[in-house]
């Protein structure tokens, strides 16, 4: 009991902050993350700004240090024009999926504010950027802030030598792309020599294994082996279909120059760093919400955090998870936190007091008993749209009061196709999940074809899922873009995409060639 | 194991290239937006930053996204209060609402009008490059004869005050070591030496030595003066004539019937660069507004601009008006005086010969620079002579007449273009520097 009676003197008290305390809460923070709740984080770097430079990070989506371009100086015009006038505050943190993991503390803030984003941001964002497959898979924590500064560095030798024109021009054309510069599933590795040796000694040894000499006798059509057609060839030499535009651009157009290939390389690289958090955003607001939640009430029962400072957390706790419906003029859209932080929570309660539903539902996890297991490895293993098919739960869809509308553009009113009742769960569940699926919700779109003997002719296709096309004004000047690059003609062909009918063509020529000659 | 770090300090304004980036490439939209802003204020205010909204052509970042229309979607969203399933609903107007689903946040991005906020420097750096302003800051003003007194080095006279003690010692040292001026010390030393042989009275050929020496030494020093007049230096001082850093400008318009919308348009365009001229180059600048029809008064700027008023043309009350002002207000001896005036070049017949008189003898000896601006109707073809008409106006002819040697320029305009290359015409030549000559 004098243990904790030692442990019960609150941490601080008063709003204003020092590093005295900034210290004191972290260590405090650290042994419930650590010890009691089993994170594993990367090194934390708290780094103290004003929020200026707040703003600064923002235009510069966020990392400590970018290459220029106008289009962030647009979103800093933006964003600053919009805090002037009190439309919108600024967010409390940034973190940065790197090793040691930065995070942003504003001076402005109270030391409670500095204790919750410590939490959130330094325990939660920080395990998450370390442990989920995705993350793992993806991004390179370790190197990232080195290839940025890289990045920097270049684009503004580029600029030197080049003139800024052209290279923003390049940029332009390339972040156009950019949503189009990623692989989605890990690639072939190339063949290295000692596997190459191995695998050859295998082929033989299996053909030697298996040996009949009947098959000398088998008679062969005339001629051989069928050839394979020429579009056949040109595909598999060109490695096609590809749906990395970027990629291909980078490896395959015929008149740009290195530093060109080496600017989209780049570009590609920024948008596969952030690709995991574009499917992430459910699970990456939820864990760290889940996280800060936690460990502050942890700190308050122990008497650690005096009550105002926990009012106050919860105050802005309640703000970030707050839900409004569909029909309330505050609605745009599920808001990532509420829905991420209230199925983390759902985790914990069916864990550890399942009701009869939740046994039937989720067999494997009702009543196990160990709510931190059971969310460490929702949070390592499942993106947002699996994680959504896997867990979201009856009682949650109860709560959230979904459903689900299907709109038809050919009928004249949209129908409700499933409510949360016992018939409607699954539909509402999946659809939900399909949501954040970043494969529906972004076009896909592949190269198909270069008319290499011909006039060089691109050619894309898009597979139109639901007959949504294209919004075609963009999408031209996106072509328009990529024209540009490919110094040659680009035809993108809109087909749907069961049974392949053609419903559009956009074709474009170059306006001007990126490349030289 | 965490460090914190303190960047508080690092430098700001990181994304400061970006935004220059920015304005570059929507330099057009922003011009624009800037020219139509730079209408709407008042004078005073032209070199503030502020608010511009430009339209999103050519800042736009198109991507390939799917189209907002049209297809079979599906949306789930919370907050279900009557609906069962099988109910239809009607579609909401324009994405917003039930049927917003999760795009519906993006997908406004970028499509309405930007706005964004321009700073002072940025401001007035567009107004005035969409002028073509030429570098103004080494054009002369007139100055005024007030003048500064500034140290200018040392000279060999002057009065006791101005002494300067350092200098003077450092002089007279170096001659008195040139000149081998024996110092207090040897003498000193010497007496002493005396006085120890005359006390022992040992040595006696270097005691004779020794009063030779002092003898030699006291008369050096009756020979070679401490401090001589050569020695001597003075502080200089110069004068130099002050810039006086107040300017007040007079804005004098006819606002009679027939000035049109368009020619107090053009009017106050010209007001506007000279404001901004002079406020760049004075650190005061009042502006004093003052219309007249057949009558004179001295109002503020909205109504200036704004009110209409009837009556006849009589240039020569304007004119009373701003003698009256300035000799209430503003001494000459005090203020810069500049004079700017806006008339369609009517005047009463009867009136042209007082106004010239009270141009001659009250008005051009006080103003550093008088400009009339002749303006004329929208659409006339700027090849015609004078405003627009036939023939010269009665207000032209009478200023023509006038000798003013160089304060007086008198330029006509009928466009909205013609209004910078005209004010760049008056102020080009170095004839503003001329007249604080002539005064003086």
């Amino acid at each position: 009991m004098t243990l904790t009676a030692f442990e019960t003197a609150p941490l601080y008290t008063g709003a204003d902050w020092d590093y005295d305390k900034v210290r004191r809460v972290y260590d405090a923070i650290e042994k419930v993350a650590l010890g009691e709740m089993g994170l594993d984080c990367y090194t934390n770097q708290i780094e103290v700004i004003t929020s200026e430079q707040m703003l600064d990070a923002y235009s510069s989506i966020g990392m400590p240090l970018f290459y220029k371009h106008w289009s962030f100086g647009k979103h800093f015009a933006r964003d600053e024009a919009m805090y002037r006038k009190g439309q919108r505050g600024l967010a409390y943190e940034i973190v940065i999926n790197s090793n040691p993991c930065i995070s942003y503390i504003m001076e402005e803030n109270t030391m409670t504010m500095q204790t919750l984003v410590i939490a959130h941001a330094a325990f939660g964002h920080n395990h998450f950027f370390k442990n989920n497959y995705l993350f793992q898979q993806w991004t390179d924590a370790d190197g990232i802030l080195d290839y940025l500064s890289f990045a920097k560095s270049y684009i503004s030798q580029c600029e030197e030598r080049y003139g800024h024109a052209m290279v923003e021009r390049v940029l332009d054309a390339a972040h156009a792309l950019m949503n189009h510069g990623v692989h989605r599933y890990p690639r072939r590795r190339g063949p290295d020599l000692r596997n190459e040796e191995r695998r050859a000694r295998e082929r033989l040894e299996h053909a030697e294994a298996t040996f009949n000499d009947l098959w000398r006798t088998v008679p062969t059509k005339a001629g051989g082996p069928s050839p394979l057609s020429n579009r056949d060839r040109r595909r598999t030499l060109l490695e096609l279909p590809e749906e990395n535009i970027l990629y291909f651009l980078e490896k395959k157009a015929p008149r740009l120059q290195g530093w060109q290939r080496e600017v989209l390389r780049i570009v590609r690289h920024v948008a596969q760093y952030f690709y995991p958090q574009r499917q992430t955003k459910v699970m990456n607001e939820g864990c760290a919400t889940y996280c800060h939640y936690r460990i502050l009430s942890t700190l308050h029962e122990r008497g650690a955090l005096t009550d105002g400072a926990w009012m106050e957390a919860m105050h802005s706790h309640t703000n970030v998870v707050f839900q409004p419906d569909f029909d309330d003029r505050r609605y745009g859209g599920i808001n990532p936190y509420a829905l991420g932080f209230a199925m983390m929570q759902d985790i914990e309660r069916m864990v550890t007091h399942p009701t009869q539903e939740d046994r039937y539902w989720f067999p494997d996890l009702a009543g196990k008993g160990d709510p931190m297991g059971a969310l460490r490895d929702a949070w390592a293993n499942f993106r947002d749209e699996s994680f959504i098919l896997q867990y979201l739960s009856p009682a949650l869809i109860r709560k959230f009061r979904l459903f689900h509308v299907a709109d038809d553009a050919r009928d004249p009113e949209m129908k409700v196709a499933a409510i949360h009742d016992e018939r409607g769960y699954r539909a509402v569940r999946q659809a939900l999940a399909r949501q954040y699926d970043i494969a529906w919700a972004e076009a896909d779109i592949q190269i198909v074809d270069v008319d290499l003997v011909g006039d060089r002719k691109l050619m894309l296709e898009h597979h139109v899922m639901n007959q949504i096309l294209l919004d075609e004004e963009e999408a031209r000047s996106v072509i328009q873009h990529l024209a540009d690059l490919w110094g040659y003609e680009v035809v993108l062909a809109e087909v749907e995409a069961p049974g392949g009918t053609p419903l559009r063509r956009i074709n474009v020529s170059p306006r001007v060639v990126l490349g030289g000659g | 194991m965490f460090t914190i770090v303190d960047r508080r300090l690092n430098p700001s304004g990181k994304s400061l290239a970006n935004r220059q980036r920015f304005l570059r490439r929507a330099k057009e939209q922003v011009m624009r937006a800037v020219r139509d802003a730079s209408a709407k204020r008042g004078i005073r205010d032209i070199d503030m930053g502020g608010d511009i909204t430009i339209a999103p052509d050519g800042i736009r970042e198109p991507t390939l996204r799917r189209s907002s229309t049209g297809g079979h979607r599906n949306y789930v969203v919370p907050g279900n209060k009557e609906f069962m399933s099988g109910d239809k609903i009607k579609r909401p107007p324009q994405g917003g609402g039930g049927g917003g689903g999760n795009q519906g946040a993006d997908d406004g991005d970028g499509q309405d009008e930007f706005r964004f906020v321009l700073s002072r420097e940025e401001f007035i750096d567009l107004f005035l490059e969409d002028l073509e302003l030429p570098d103004l800051a080494k054009r002369k003003l007139a100055v005024t004869d007030a003048m500064d007194w500034h140290r200018a080095g040392y000279s060999v006279a002057g009065s006791p005050a101005n002494l300067n003690l350092v200098r003077t010692m450092r002089n007279s040292l170096a001659r008195r070591m040139a000149l081998h001026r024996p110092t207090g010390d040897e003498i000193k030393a010497l007496r002493q030496e005396i006085d120890d042989l005359e006390r022992t009275g040992r040595d006696r050929d270097r005691l004779e030595q020794a009063r030779l020496a002092l003898a030699e030494a006291l008369k050096r020093t009756q020979r070679i003066p401490y401090i001589d007049p050569v020695d001597v230096r003075y502080n200089r001082f110069t004068a130099t004539p002050r810039p006086s850093a107040q300017a007040v400008m007079f804005c004098l318009m006819d606002v009679s019937g027939s000035m049109t919308e368009h020619m107090k348009d053009l009017a106050k365009r010209f007001y506007m660069l000279l404001y901004l001229f002079l406020s760049r180059r004075y650190k005061h600048v009042d502006v004093v507004f003052i219309r007249h029809t057949h009558k004179a008064a001295e109002v503020d700027e909205e109504t200036f601009f704004y009110s209409a008023e009837t009556g006849g043309t009589v240039v020569s009350t304007a004119l009373e008006e701003m003698a009256r002002v300035i000799k209430e207000r503003y001494p000459p001896a005090e203020w810069n005086i500049y004079a700017a005036q806006a008339s369609d070049g009517d005047n009463a017949l009867s009136d042209n010969t007082k106004t010239a008189q009270l141009m001659t003898d009250f008005i051009l000896p006080d103003c550093q620079y008088y400009a009339y601006l002749e303006v004329g109707q929208e659409g006339m073809s700027p090849g015609l002579p004078y405003g627009g008409g036939p023939r010269e106006t009665d207000l032209w002819r009478t200023y023509k007449q006038i000798n003013a040697g160089g304060l007086l320029a008198m330029r006509r305009v009928t466009e909205r273009k013609e209004i910078y290359p005209v004010f760049r015409e008056l102020f080009a030549k170095d004839k503003a520097g001329q007249p604080a000559e002539v005064s003086a």
